[in-house]
């Protein structure tokens, strides 16, 4: 059996990473967050590996854009803000099709905000979030245990699509210690093809998203489309007591954890509630989604914002089915019991019994 | 008439392509000094045996197409950030010959955090900073290193201390770094200029490659478009107020201080 450690969610998150060959990390200090660099500043040297601590967040990206770009597994993290000072590396990565992982233990906006845990860093995470037509894989882990298996996927997926992938968290997912099974990374790293090593005994590569002649970027636009239409595939999600449920709830990450207690104290009083947790949350599991409408006619959408995935919720729904929203702007986790209520109406409203 | 003699002259080949440069001819405007700088450049290369072993950074500006000139490994850096990427890179494949090649919009004002930051790490990148004293491939405004005066398209009254600041010395500014090992600002405006310029390309590239550190070269260069003037009238500012503005010179060298 793999060895079982107690560790913080963002401690996870370096152990998956360094577990999946990474050897370059670079970030800057923001809450909650910085047990990622700090971290990484200890153990990196240990494997071989550089950490920096960037100047900025823009430096930190385009620090991983250089050493990505030769090759090498490579992560940055940041929380909020931060991230947004990350949107321009992130398009040019995703332009110049640079794989990396990109870790959001996000907090609360909009500006500065806060540090509470926080879901509403959705639209960025899902829509691209910097300049031009582009997609990024997102990942939402709901545990220790998660942070550490999708840091490692994370990696897998980046070099398989040659685009950046990115870890969304929060201050909850990112600060609760608990216990995680370090499985060993087994899969076999490939060799890349396009990597900037020297053209000794081979024509050179070019790295670059500026595409000047005519038609050029057009043809560039629709191949990178058909990528994030192949990375369909990659959807994941959990379902938690939701093949019988006659309401079926729909959240993520921290609430998605949350909620599956709120599960649990309901079925106990007979409500036969059940929760799809999107574990990818781009692609989005559009189709589970989907189904589950189709089978109880209405679905219920749980945020940590003022209503973010419930507009892919809805999308998924395409009007066949009524889809109610409670939302909880950042201040405050709720608990089980809060969500619990909350659910409770709508299963009221609605006439279920 | 006696029949024509056949001769054959056996000529020696004094001038050619570098091997490090494609067959592409430069996009760059009639008495730009770009293209006297990629070439200086891509000699040293050839010189060096560094062609199999080089990773270029372009930058945003004029030379961002540099990699249709440079037959080597490039990649494109967003705009300012050439030393953050070059640090990444060259991390990553420290036995590779990494430089970056930014112009002063690209390094003087959206890339000062990095350029600093990379010098005072003591990065052991090379970096050619390419001083025009104009945003160029934007259409002429007005840079950081813009002359006190000078008329541009954002400052059509030409520079004005008291709005705009006075032109920033990024060679002298990046001097003050202990983490900076090597700077020199230098000119291609005449052959004299040239060949002190190549001599400190060589000891920039010679930096990097014993390990000592980070090494920044800039030049100062002509933009007879958007300063509206003939290429000699270009290479006259250059001499006669550039110069005066940003002397030349070599600001750190912490080999020759030891």
């Amino acid at each position: 059996m793999a060895k079982r450690v107690l560790v913080k969610g963002n401690e996870a998150i370096c152990m998956g990473a360094l577990a999946a060959g990474c050897k370059f990390y670079f970030g800057y200090p923001i809450t909650p967050q910085n047990d990622i660099p700090e971290y990484m500043s200890a153990h990196m040297p240990e494997v071989g590996g550089t950490f920096i601590q960037a100047e900025s967040e823009v430096a930190s990206i385009n620090m991983l854009l250089g050493a990505a770009a030769t090759g090498a597994r490579a992560m940055t993290s940041s929380s909020s803000p931060g991230i947004s000072l990350k949107q321009e590396g992130i398009s040019y990565l995703c332009g110049s099709e640079v794989p990396g992982v990109v870790v959001n233990m996000s907090r609360s906006g909009p500006g500065l905000g806060g540090i509470h845990p926080s879901q509403g860093d959705y639209f960025q995470s899902t829509r691209g979030g910097g300049h031009g037509d582009y997609r990024v894989l997102v990942l939402a882990p709901s545990t220790a245990q998660e942070n550490y298996d999708l840091t490692m996927l994370a990696f897998d997926l980046a070099d398989k699509y040659r685009n950046p992938v990115m870890i969304l968290g929060d201050a909850l997912i990112g600060n609760i210690k608990e216990p995680v099974e370090l499985k060993p990374y087994r899969r076999k790293i490939k060799p890349k093809d396009w990597a900037l090593t020297g053209a000794h005994r081979r024509p050179r590569r070019i790295v670059k998203s500026l595409f000047l002649a005519d038609g050029e970027l057009t043809d560039h636009n629709w191949r990178l489309y058909k990528k994030y239409q192949r990375m369909a595939k990659e959807t994941r999600f959990e379902n938690y007591r939701a093949d019988d449920a006659k309401l079926v709830l729909v959240a993520f990450g921290s609430v998605g954890r949350i909620l599956k207690t709120s599960v649990d104290m309901l079925r106990e009083k007979g409500l036969a509630v059940g929760l799809l947790r999107p574990i990818t949350v781009y692609p989005f599991p559009h189709q589970a989604v989907q189904e589950a409408a189709e089978r109880t006619g209405h679905l219920m959408v749980v945020e940590l914002n003022t209503g973010q995935m419930v507009e892919d919720v809805r999308l998924a729904v395409e009007g066949r089915a009524p889809v109610d929203f409670y939302g909880r702007p950042p201040g405050s986790i709720p608990t089980p019991n809060e969500l619990a209520k909350e659910v409770a109406k709508v299963w009221r409203k609605r006439g279920l019994q | 008439m006696s029949p024509q003699k056949k001769t054959t002259v056996k000529m020696k080949k004094v001038f050619d392509r570098p091997k490090s440069m494609t067959k592409k001819p430069y996009h760059y405007c009639p008495g730009c000094h770009h293209g006297v700088i990629h070439r200086m450049l891509a000699e040293q290369i050839d010189a060096y045996g560094l062609k199999g072993k080089t990773i270029g950074v372009a930058s945003v500006g004029c030379s961002v197409l540099l990699y249709d000139y440079f037959d080597t490994d490039v990649v494109e850096a967003p705009h300012g950030r050439a030393p953050a990427v070059a640090t990444g890179a060259k991390r990553a494949q420290p036995e590779n010959f990494v430089f970056t090649y930014q112009g002063d919009g690209d390094l003087a004002a959206i890339g000062t955090a990095e350029i600093i930051h990379a010098a005072n790490r003591g990065e052991k990148i090379t970096v050619i900073f390419v001083n025009n004293a104009v945003f160029g491939m934007t259409g002429g405004q007005m840079a950081p290193t813009t002359l006190v005066g000078q008329v541009t398209t954002t400052s059509p009254q030409g520079r004005q201390v008291a709005t705009a600041g006075p032109p920033i010395r990024v060679a002298e500014m990046l001097a003050t770094l202990d983490g900076a090992a090597y700077v020199a600002r230098v000119a291609v405006n005449n052959i004299k200029n040239y060949k002190v310029a190549e001599k400190a390309l060589k000891r920039a590239i010679d930096f990097q490659l014993d390990g000592v550190g980070f090494a920044f070269v800039e030049f100062l260069s002509s933009c007879p478009t958007n300063w509206k003037m003939t290429p000699q009238e270009a290479n006259a500012r250059v001499a006669n107020e550039m110069i005066a503005q940003f002397p030349l010179g070599v600001y750190k060298d912490i080999l020759a201080a030891a």
